[in-house]
């Protein structure tokens, strides 16, 4: 079964992120005054070949300790893991895909 | 000095470091070793990894290139008190690879960093920094957009603790200020060495000022240490070889 692994990477809190910062600024001059501490991370999806989704999740997680992320500066979570096959749920995460 | 500089896809500056080191310095034994290769050679003094871009900076800076066939080799070399310089990308490459401490961020202006800066010599008494002409504030380009150095306050304390801090960002005077500092880095570090003082990584450009025509050649001091230091090596070696027979 193969299943799509989704993988947020965030920096550390103490990790200064330029940025964010930058981005938080552009939004407090939009009127975002409600929004504060922005950080920018990455989303990264791999397609696991798995015999079942914790099996998918460790080997994400197994690739996210040695490549995907850097433990001196960031931290990861895997946030879902969907079977790709019998799943009507569209390719694009979170989303429905525009009629 | 049989040098060996490594060529990643999207490395741009391996052309000047071998210039710098076969032309400028004289160095006959001096050549590229490709990514792709598994060995880096037999006897080999000086690895350099150069700046660049390699593999386009995908995923984060130096991060596919420490998994490259050659950097097996060149970690082991490491490893064995082989010496390494890691000049701009190199840096990186050597921190995500482990083989120095912390990582290089974006910088804190998030533009690119493109000019002359003055570099404060820390330690004269280092293979890489041993030079009489690195007496004095030297002044060496920079070119990166990601040459913020960070670490964790322990791993700080212990790169200056340890003496391994070999270059900071300083004004015209030598002066370690803020103002100074092109990139945000902490304790305004430019290049630090391991440990075991035989790998150093800087974020500027030694191979681009070694010559006055182009308009410093402070950067050659580094490699004119190194060239003494394996001078003295192997005279230590022949003196050891005779005294045997």
């Amino acid at each position: 079964m193969k299943y799509f692994v989704y993988i947020a990477i965030e920096r550390k809190e103490a990790i200064l992120d330029p940025q964010g910062k930058a981005i938080e600024h552009a939004l407090e001059s939009l009127g975002f005054q409600e929004v504060e501490n922005t950080r920018v991370g990455k989303f990264i999806r791999l397609t696991v070949d798995a015999a079942a989704p914790e099996a998918a999740r460790a080997i994400a997680e197994s690739a996210s300790e040695k490549l995907l992320a850097n433990p001196i500066m960031e931290t990861f979570s895997v946030t879902e893991i969907i079977p790709i096959e019998n799943s009507h749920r569209p390719a694009v995460h979170g989303r429905t895909t525009a009629a | 000095m049989r040098t060996r500089i490594v060529v990643f896809p999207g490395s741009n500056c391996d052309h000047d470091a071998l210039h710098a080191v076969k032309y400028v310095l004289g160095e006959e034994d001096t050549a590229f070793v490709w990514h792709k290769d598994e060995s880096i050679g037999e006897d080999v003094d000086l690895v350099i990894l150069p700046g660049g871009f390699s593999y386009g900076d995908y995923l984060r800076t130096g991060a596919i290139a420490r998994f490259s066939p050659v950097m097996k080799s060149v970690i082991r070399y490491a490893n064995e008190g082989g010496t390494v310089l890691g000049i701009c990308n190199g840096f990186q490459v050597l921190c995500e690879s482990g083989l120095l401490p912390g990582v290089l961020i974006r910088n804190e202006s998030l533009t690119f960093a493109c000019r002359e800066v003055h570099l404060h010599v820390e330690r004269h008494d280092t293979r890489f920094t041993n030079d009489r002409s690195l007496r004095k504030t030297v002044r060496i380009p920079i070119a990166h957009g990601e040459g913020n150095f960070i670490a964790t306050d322990n791993v700080l304390a212990d790169l200056e603790a340890g003496g391994q801090v070999l270059f900071r960002y300083c004004d015209r005077e030598g002066r370690i200020t803020a103002n100074a500092n092109p990139n945000g880095s902490r304790n305004n570090i430019a290049g630090i060495m391991n440990k075991e003082g035989n790998v150093m990584g800087l974020m500027p450009h030694p191979e681009r000022a070694c010559e006055r025509m182009l308009g410093s050649a402070d950067g050659r001091g580094i490699f004119e240490s190194l060239r003494s230091f394996f001078d003295r090596e192997s005279s230590v070696h022949l003196r050891e070889r005779a005294m045997v027979a």
